[in-house]
């Protein structure tokens, strides 16, 4: 019998090993980053203090510098109103285009569907060069509006694609129901879709958002303006002098920006997966 | 009396007619979307084509074609063989090592234990936060005077001051330094996808083949395996794809160097294309990855073609 509890014991300790493995694994940059930010530069900058905790006490003089000194507000402005922009621009034309592909078009609308689900799979590293061209011709060179036009690009495919996934679990039976009560088709969209669909939109509004805020490679080609960059550009690239990085400034905005994504994605995250396996998965 | 007064039918105009045509309304539904992808995504995607095969820079903005000139260039590049060999090691080794951390994470989050639904939150981390914000904490644990592994490996004794490991600065070690990061940003995607296949399968099936005398390998390999396969398929041609075309992680943390020992196909493309501003060798470069996303392609019809069956 000790044997079996031996047995036991090691299989307890090794599981939570593990379990202890993957959460420094994933959380450890983030503890990084966050107690950087709250470093004063003396301690950050002295290697003979162990860097794990704070050898002298903690500052926000980080953060007041980022708010005060810097263009953080600016990015976090830009930012929020692409994020805004292109969320209206994806419901507004994708919205339309699920409801389309999973009741109005039968057989061709399910090709159509994952023609325009494989244009998401399509990278802005191939696109980059003649969108720029684009952009050019639109005259919004280095302005934040260049990426409301471009952003759309892979938000459209993949909200499009989320979407039909929501309107084919729907009973059809709801809107056959108004259709036959005198409203029309548009109207049973309007009144009966929408409304009920709401959690879907709700989604997609969210995923939309985190999608523009985790885009690098089109802000990083389009706009080189300090105070037109959305936040990741921003922080990731605009607080280095010369050669000089403010890790303490930028590990505090990348935290910022990090948290509000951080917690959408948690919150929806099934719902992600369930649209990027198109339904793979019930 | 009211009511009958309000049941007469309006006149149908010919517009509602039309409208109530499910083709119709469904074509004007559709319409808006698929003209935005054409438009900012067919139409470049030729564009980039044709870039490939002309003399474009933004200096000399001629539409010459060139034919395959651009190819023969890039392809006598010894630099450019070197960028296509990084691309494939960061690609399929941060893939593989994904892969694995995946596998495990998923058994370890499927068995339940308290805490389980932060650590599950917190594991998501990686994947959820901005690459490019994620990258540059990177960056700073691999701080070639700060760095916090340094530290901790000069702490416990492995290797003295002087002869810590410049992570970013030294050519191996810094295309396994990006290659360790993408893999970190895509294990907690590889977690959610197994688990997501693991938990669909239904437990009738595992405790039938319990019953059957099937242990814990043999349920493991023979039975959940395959039927996670198709969903293993689809989260590993996301990971390839986004991996293989990459440039955020490279850029901001080696910038290619040092002598590109780490820069990958995108990356390069950018260097030549926008920031060098010869539009039409980057374009070509760009191409390279072309073959690539064609097999993920197929791969991804044929996987929902047989999911439709």
């Amino acid at each position: 019998m000790p044997r079996i509890t031996a047995v036991k014991a090691l299989q307890e300790t090794s599981f939570y090993g593990a379990v202890a493995f993957f959460f420094v694994l994933a959380a450890f940059p983030f503890y990084w980053m966050a107690i950087t930010s709250f470093k004063t530069n003396a301690d950050l900058y002295n290697v003979t203090n162990i860097p794990f905790w704070f050898t002298e006490p903690p500052t926000l003089e980080h953060f007041r510098y980022l708010f005060e000194k810097t263009l953080f507000t600016t990015w976090l402005l830009n930012s929020l109103i692409i994020g805004l922009c292109v969320t209206a621009i994806t419901l507004v034309t994708a919205l339309p285009a699920a409801y389309s592909l999973a009741r109005m078009t039968g057989r061709n609308g399910e090709a159509l569907g994952i023609g325009i689900f494989l244009t998401y799979l399509v990278p802005p590293t191939l696109l980059f060069l003649p969108l720029s061209r684009v952009i050019t011709i639109l005259g919004l060179q280095n302005s934040m509006w260049s990426l409301v036009v471009v952003y759309p690009t892979f938000t459209i495919p993949f909200c499009t694609w989320l979407l039909m996934g929501f309107f084919k679990s729907m009973p059809r039976e709801i809107e056959e129901a108004a259709i036959v009560d005198g409203c029309s088709l548009f109207g049973a969209f309007i009144k009966m879709a929408i409304p009920l669909s709401v959690p879907g939109i709700l989604t997609t509004v969210i995923f939309t958002f985190t999608l523009t805020l985790q885009e690098f490679v089109y802000a990083l080609t389009f706009v080189s303006a300090s105070d037109q960059k959305p936040i990741t550009l921003g922080v990731a690239t605009d607080l280095i002098r010369g050669d000089v990085f403010y890790w303490g400034e930028i590990m505090a905005g990348a935290l910022i920006a990090s948290i509000p994504v951080a917690i959408a994605y948690n919150l929806f995250l099934d719902r992600f997966i369930a649209g990027i396996t198109g339904g793979a998965v019930k | 009396m009211v009511a009958i007064a309000d049941s007469v039918p309006k006149p149908a105009s010919r517009f509602r007619f039309i409208l109530d045509r499910r083709d119709v309304l469904g074509s004007i539904f559709v319409a808006p979307a698929i003209l935005y992808v054409l438009l900012l995504v067919g139409v470049p995607f030729l564009m980039a084509v044709y870039y490939a095969l002309s003399a474009y820079t933004i200096y000399d903005p001629s539409w010459k074609f060139v034919g395959l000139s651009n190819f023969e260039d890039i392809l006598e590049n010894p630099v450019f063989l070197q960028t296509l060999k990084n691309t494939f090691i960061f690609t399929f080794g941060s893939q593989a090592l994904g892969l694995i951390l995946g596998k495990f994470g998923a058994l370890v989050l499927l068995r339940p234990f308290p805490g389980r639904k932060i650590v599950r939150a917190l594991i998501i981390l990686p994947w959820a936060v901005p690459i490019a914000l994620a990258t540059v904490a990177w960056q700073w644990m691999f701080d070639s005077l700060y760095s916090v592994i340094n530290w901790t490996f000069i702490a416990l004794g492995f290797v003295t001051r002087e002869e810590a490991p410049n992570w970013l600065g030294s050519p191996d070690l810094a295309l396994l330094s990006v290659t360790i990061v993408n893999a970190w940003r895509f294990f907690p995607f590889a977690i959610v996808i197994f688990l997501a296949g693991i938990t669909a399968i239904p437990q009738d099936v595992l405790d039938a083949a319990t019953v059957d005398g099937a242990g814990f390998w043999r349920r493991n390999y023979q039975i959940i395996m395959p039927m996670i396969l198709p969903i293993m398929t689809i989260g590993l041609v996301f990971g390839i794809v986004f991996t293989f075309t990459d440039l955020s992680i490279v850029f901001l943390m080696t910038m290619g160097g040092p002598v590109g020992a780490t820069s990958v196909l995108g990356f390069a493309g950018f260097q030549t294309g926008i920031t060098s501003g010869d539009v039409s060798h980057g374009a070509a470069i760009s191409l390279f990855m072309l073959p690539v996303l064609l097999i993920v392609v197929v791969f991804m019809l044929r996987f929902i073609r047989r999911r439709e069956i």
